[in-house]
């Protein structure tokens, strides 16, 4: 094992961490501001069909699909490359985030819509009954009941988006994955190379594990005898 | 300027047969990773409640790396890391070069790999599912434990695994779009070969998309069919 070169290939992939990092928050803030917004519509019956169809298309087609589709299919129409969007669409960057956002948004609504569902129904008429108004019900009863509810199934969305996050490099972005496909092409060491990669991911996702275990014993304590 | 639809037809100009030869090596790749997966996903539950404590180690470890290391990073390890093992072992034996991999095993072996950790998990959640009395009936009656195993343990868990295998069964189809990166020809480089061919970008990822589409559409309903057939004859009314 030669020690020197493994410890390089981990400094240089490190500097592809902020983009992975950066990639996976924005995507999941995105992704559940949308998620949120697709299951308050499906009070509605034409927003229902709406939000199910989103849901039916983005979680049958792969997420690598979506990518080239936004990056390199959005520019085959003249409109959008006369648009306002077209100085963020041209961007690697701002069609790997969106991508990342229209598929993790899929996920997350189903995990939320479980967790809405689980909201007790006298929770809400004691609620009501107390006086309160419906978005204040929302706000302040259901979605906490939800979050916490849904917040196990959630872990494995955060880990898989931030897995997902190397799908970017396709698209040219240099995160951890794009560098350390470029450092294979250079020195041909697949192996060191890629497992140190694979170390570096693996360390992320186990401390999301352990932070989403802290997160879940912390909002619901009298489940685990505090 | 998109949408000439003829090019996806199956005219003398059109990609038709093409994408549906494509469609049918996903479809094969799929399926070979998924069974894969199901093999490894088994002898791992059985790992993860054997008594032997470095067995059970080992099962650990294999699903927490494999859950999670991004899905194409896997793939990339096995290509190329496969290619720098084939072209190490090859010239050590004194053969020629160039040393090549298959696209296709390479691709299957890594997404069966990653399968089977997420299958074991449903695997394990269902055989601990099968109450602990019909094991000890069984024992009490006289059965061995291969006899148990294969009459009531195995169908008991099967049709409680069976909606997580269609979970898993879903992403493996959708994992098996990463093989592309391996230049097999596969839907997904299909539609980005027909692309960049024709300059139609996004008629032909929406057919991408569309291709995907109705493979899991499909198998989502012969999930459903295998769901109530499995379920007949004890299930509770209205399952």
């Amino acid at each position: 094992m030669d020690m020197i070169f493994l410890r390089d290939t981990v400094l240089m992939l490190l500097t592809g961490l902020p983009l992975t990092l950066n990639l996976a928050v924005f995507g999941l803030l995105g992704g559940a501001i949308l998620a949120l917004i697709l299951n308050l519509m499906r009070t509605t019956r034409v927003g229902n069909a709406v939000a199910s169809t989103y849901v039916f298309f983005f979680r049958g087609t792969p997420l690598l699909v979506l990518i080239f589709m936004i990056y390199y299919g959005l520019a085959t129409f003249a409109t959008i490359r006369g648009s306002f969007l077209w100085p963020f669409l041209r961007e690697p960057y701002w069609c790997g985030l969106l991508a990342l956002v229209l598929n993790d948004a899929a996920y997350t609504s189903e995990i939320l819509k479980g967790g809405l569902r689980a909201v007790p129904k006298g929770a809400v008429e004691a609620a009501r009954v107390s006086g309160m108004g419906r978005i204040a019900v929302f706000r302040r009863v259901v979605l906490p009941i939800a979050i916490r509810q849904a917040l196990p199934a959630y872990s494995n969305e955060v880990i898989s988006i931030l897995k997902s996050t190397a799908l970017v490099s396709t698209i040219t972005l240099m995160d951890m994955t794009g560098i350390a496909r470029e450092a294979v092409a250079e020195s041909w060491r697949a192996i060191e190379i890629f497992l140190c990669a694979a170390a570096i991911y693996l360390v992320l996702s186990l401390i999301v594990t352990r932070a989403t275990i802290w997160l879940e014993r912390r909002l619901s304590p009298w489940q685990f005898g505090a | 300027m998109a949408g000439d639809l003829g090019l996806l037809g199956f005219g003398p100009d059109g990609w038709g047969m093409a994408l549906f030869r494509a469609g049918c090596m996903t479809l094969a790749v799929s399926v070979l990773a998924f069974l894969c997966g199901t093999v490894l996903g088994t002898i791992t539950v059985w790992g993860r409640v054997s008594g032997n404590a470095f067995a059970r180690r080992l099962a650990e470890v294999y699903v927490v790396v494999l859950r999670g290391v991004p899905d194409i990073l896997v793939i990339y390890l096995f290509y190329f890391g496969g290619r720098q093992v084939v072209a190490a072992v090859g010239s050590t034996l004194g053969f020629e070069g160039p040393f090549d991999i298959s696209g296709f095993v390479a691709g299957m072996l890594a997404i069966g790999l990653i399968s089977g950790a997420t299958q074991s998990e449903v695997l394990r959640g269902a055989y601990q599912a099968v109450p602990r009395g019909t094991i000890e009936a069984g024992r009490v009656v006289g059965m061995t434990r291969w006899l148990i195993f294969r009459r009531i343990t195995a169908p008991q868990a099967l049709v409680t695994a069976i909606p997580g295998m269609g979970n898993q069964w879903q992403s493996v189809i959708k994992e098996s779009a990463l093989v592309s990166v391996t230049g097999l020809v596969e839907t997904m480089r299909q539609v980005s070969i027909a692309a960049g061919t024709t300059q139609e970008h996004f008629l032909f990822y929406a057919a991408g998309a569309g291709i995907y589409l109705i493979i899991t559409t499909l198998s989502d309903q012969v999930f459903r069919l295998v769901e109530r057939r499995s379920l007949a004859g004890y299930a509770p009314e209205g399952r």
